[in-house]
């Protein structure tokens, strides 16, 4: 799990996953037959196989949710807007770090006992929050936290109780991981690993990527919501924490090609692997652009539950992890060495 | 015309299932074309080969309907919709299942007000006791459509799925009486454009034409209180202007005006507030087609009773016909 710690202590909101890219790209370097930065800050990871019969492209992307910088109040409070979605509602109170030198801060807004009835009713949006950096002036807060400038959850790794961690950024730092893990091993298809950039702004990064690589097929290594929490009916859960790698059958930005989906059920099954579906059809990752990619891209998305996902203090299960990281070695070896793979499932 | 209306539109083919009505029209057309394949997104693309433009024909073969989520203890489902459904269209009707199971869409009795009638209060009921006799029939990520029989009086024709089975009625009609025509034509019979105009997007790509006409379903104006529309029930096939996805390239949108009043057939435009369809994806794919659409006047639009005119579908294969062999 120590890459998992790694990786979500860095910082990497939407737009700015520098720090990210330039950790993985020195983790990998002499695992891969290339590994090229594309225009909008993909990373590009081949792996040429033996046979050449067949590419196939995993996606993980890099970026996390955060704030910009947007401008200055009085005594040097920031305005800052979201970048990717954040529940404003547990904003007030939290930790953030600004910008690369890790400037710190904290998210405030008006004292409850300055509230008036109505506002205290009201739920918090971003308009009525600030960061507060302790600056004294406008003119130091400008200094300090330039205009534009991104803002991070300040939020450790810790384990907790005896499977789980909590950490900012597990969406998708745990594909990231995956990801790393899968490049170690050899196949006889062309493997394209690819870490992408803004996902949480709308799927961009990915877009290009699939484009570039025109895959035969593609699987995203994600983190999805997880709501088995206290007052959610179980149809509502999405997924359950410890019941292994989710597979999304449908969501709001992609219909999984069904036999890639049943091939990854059955895959699971026959390795011992814990697998559940994803039982709500919200939400939406880069598989919804790599689907769509030139002549189309069979597509599908394993991922691990988080819950609190988009705050920092997202919750994973570690077993969960292990059976999506195992899941898609299997996966991979199963493609590897089926030559009926490319008849059957990934065939147009 | 009706014949293959009532097959077409009877037929199971949700968004992103579409094998059973990809089935059928491939036997209903093959002989008739040079060549057809299925992409990855499970377009169907049928070629009538010829020398000049390249024109694609677009109408989608998926409808609406409901995918299984969540299977209780007592066997009740919980389901989400795929593509755009109602809540209140949807409550107390029939669903079918693919391997041809019913359910009773139902609602969870607590609710106070249908104001807060939504889908996640819902429940389709199979008349299964337990989780694991429903898992017999029914399994999560199983999807369903809503039934809706086909039944014709006088020119208006009633079923579930006209939205776009009519418009693959017309292209099969077309495919079997098409005009001689040196251009090039790509029958498409595209997947998921419910769910975004998913299937168009690489369908087009794929083909790159000179231009795109899809036959899709529209609004009309001509029911009691209802917003004011040009278009209307049996006055003829609706020429696109715009709808929420696209504009109408003005070549094409004349080109069809142009033919259908030299050749006395009716036609109202086209200017749809909400909705969208095909070539809204269509036209940005690539480097870009310039797309038209032809629409079919439909009443009650993603309802198990949506209500055409036959004659306006036979206007329709006219007009497609036409524009095929006069494109230049």
């Amino acid at each position: 799990m120590i890459l998992i710690k790694e990786l979500t202590e860095l910082n990497g909101v939407s737009g700015n996953e520098n720090e990210v890219r330039e950790y993985i790209k020195s983790k990998i370097n002499g695992l891969c037959d290339s590994i090229e930065v594309d225009t909008i800050g993909n990373i590009i990871a081949y792996k040429k196989g033996s046979s050449g019969r067949l590419k196939v492209m995993l996606s993980a992307h890099m970026d996390e949710v955060g704030f910009m910088v947007s401008g200055y109040m009085e005594k040097g409070f920031l305005k800052f807007k979201t970048v990717g979605g954040i529940d404003s509602r547990i904003l007030p109170g939290k930790r953030v770090v600004i910008g690369k030198k890790r400037l710190k801060g904290v998210i405030g807004a008006k004292p409850l006992h300055q509230q008036s009835p109505e506002e205290r009713e009201r739920i918090a949006k971003i308009k009525d929050l600030y960061i507060d950096i302790g600056a004294e002036t406008k003119e130091e807060a400008e200094k300090l936290a330039p205009l534009g400038e991104f803002v991070a959850f300040d939020s450790d790794y810790v384990e907790l109780g005896n499977d789980c961690i909590k950490a900012k950024a597990l969406d998708d730092r745990v594909g990231c991981a995956v990801l790393m893990e899968v490049l170690k091993y050899k196949f006889e298809f062309d493997l394209y690993a690819c870490f992408t950039v803004q996902e949480e702004v709308g799927l961009r990064g990915a877009q290009v990527a699939a484009f570039k690589i025109m895959p035969d097929v593609a699987l995203v290594l994600e983190g999805t919501t997880c709501a088995d929490v206290p007052e959610v009916k179980p149809f509502d859960f999405s997924t359950e924490l410890g019941n292994g790698a989710a597979l999304t059958l449908v969501d709001r930005t992609c219909y999984s090609d069904r036999k890639l989906v049943q091939f990854l059920y059955d895959t699971a099954v026959k390795n011992g692997i814990k697998v559940q579906f994803k039982q709500t059809t919200t939400g939406g990752n880069d598989a919804g652009q790599i689907q769509r990619t030139g002549n189309g891209v069979k597509t599908a998305s394993i991922s691990v539950p988080c819950r609190y996902i988009h705050s920092p203090v997202s919750v994973m299960s570690r077993s969960d992890f292990e059976c999506v990281e195992r899941l898609t070695l299997a996966a991979l070896n199963e493609m590897n060495k089926d030559k009926d793979f490319t008849k059957n499932v990934a065939a147009v | 015309m009706q014949e293959i209306l009532k097959t077409v539109t009877q037929a199971f083919g949700v968004s992103g299932n579409e094998e059973d009505i990809r089935e059928i029209i491939t036997t209903e057309i093959k002989k008739y074309v040079d060549e057809i394949k299925v992409d990855a997104m499970g377009n169907l693309i049928a070629v009538k080969k010829g020398k000049k433009k390249k024109i694609l024909f677009a109408a989608h073969m998926d409808e609406i309907g409901v995918i299984a989520t969540f299977i209780d203890d007592k066997g009740f489902i919980r389901f989400s919709n795929l593509g755009g459904v109602s809540a209140f269209n949807s409550l107390a009707q029939r669903v079918r299942f693919k391997n041809g199971t019913m359910g009773c869409i139902n609602v969870e009795e607590k609710l106070e007000s249908m104001k807060d009638l939504r889908l996640g209060k819902m429940y389709i009921d199979i008349g299964c006791t337990s989780k694991e006799e429903a898992e017999k029939y029914v399994k999560v990520g199983d999807t369903a459509s809503f039934t809706g029989d086909f039944h014709v009086q006088g020119d208006f024709a009633i079923s579930k799925a006209m939205d776009d089975r009519s418009g693959c009625a017309v292209l099969i009609e077309l495919i079997k009486t098409m005009p001689k025509t040196d251009n090039e034509i790509y029958f498409v019979f595209t997947t998921q454009e419910e769910l975004g105009l998913r299937g168009a997007k690489t369908a087009s790509f794929g083909i790159m034409p000179d231009c795109a006409i899809a036959i899709d379903v529209t609004r009309t104006g001509d029911t009691p209180e209802c917003n004011s529309m040009e278009v209307k029930l049996g006055k003829g096939p609706a020429i696109k202007v715009k709808d929420s996805s696209y504009i109408a390239h003005p070549q094409i949108r004349r080109t069809l005006q142009d033919l259908a009043q030299e050749n006395g057939i009716p036609y109202t435009l086209e200017l749809l507030e909400r909705g969208g369809s095909d070539p809204g994806a269509m036209q940005t794919s690539g480097t870009g087609i310039p797309c038209g659409g032809i629409s079919i006047p439909c009443r009650y639009v993603h309802t198990p009773c949506e209500m055409v005119s036959i004659q306006d579908l036979n206007n329709c294969v006219k007009l497609a016909g036409l524009f095929m062999k006069h494109y230049k």
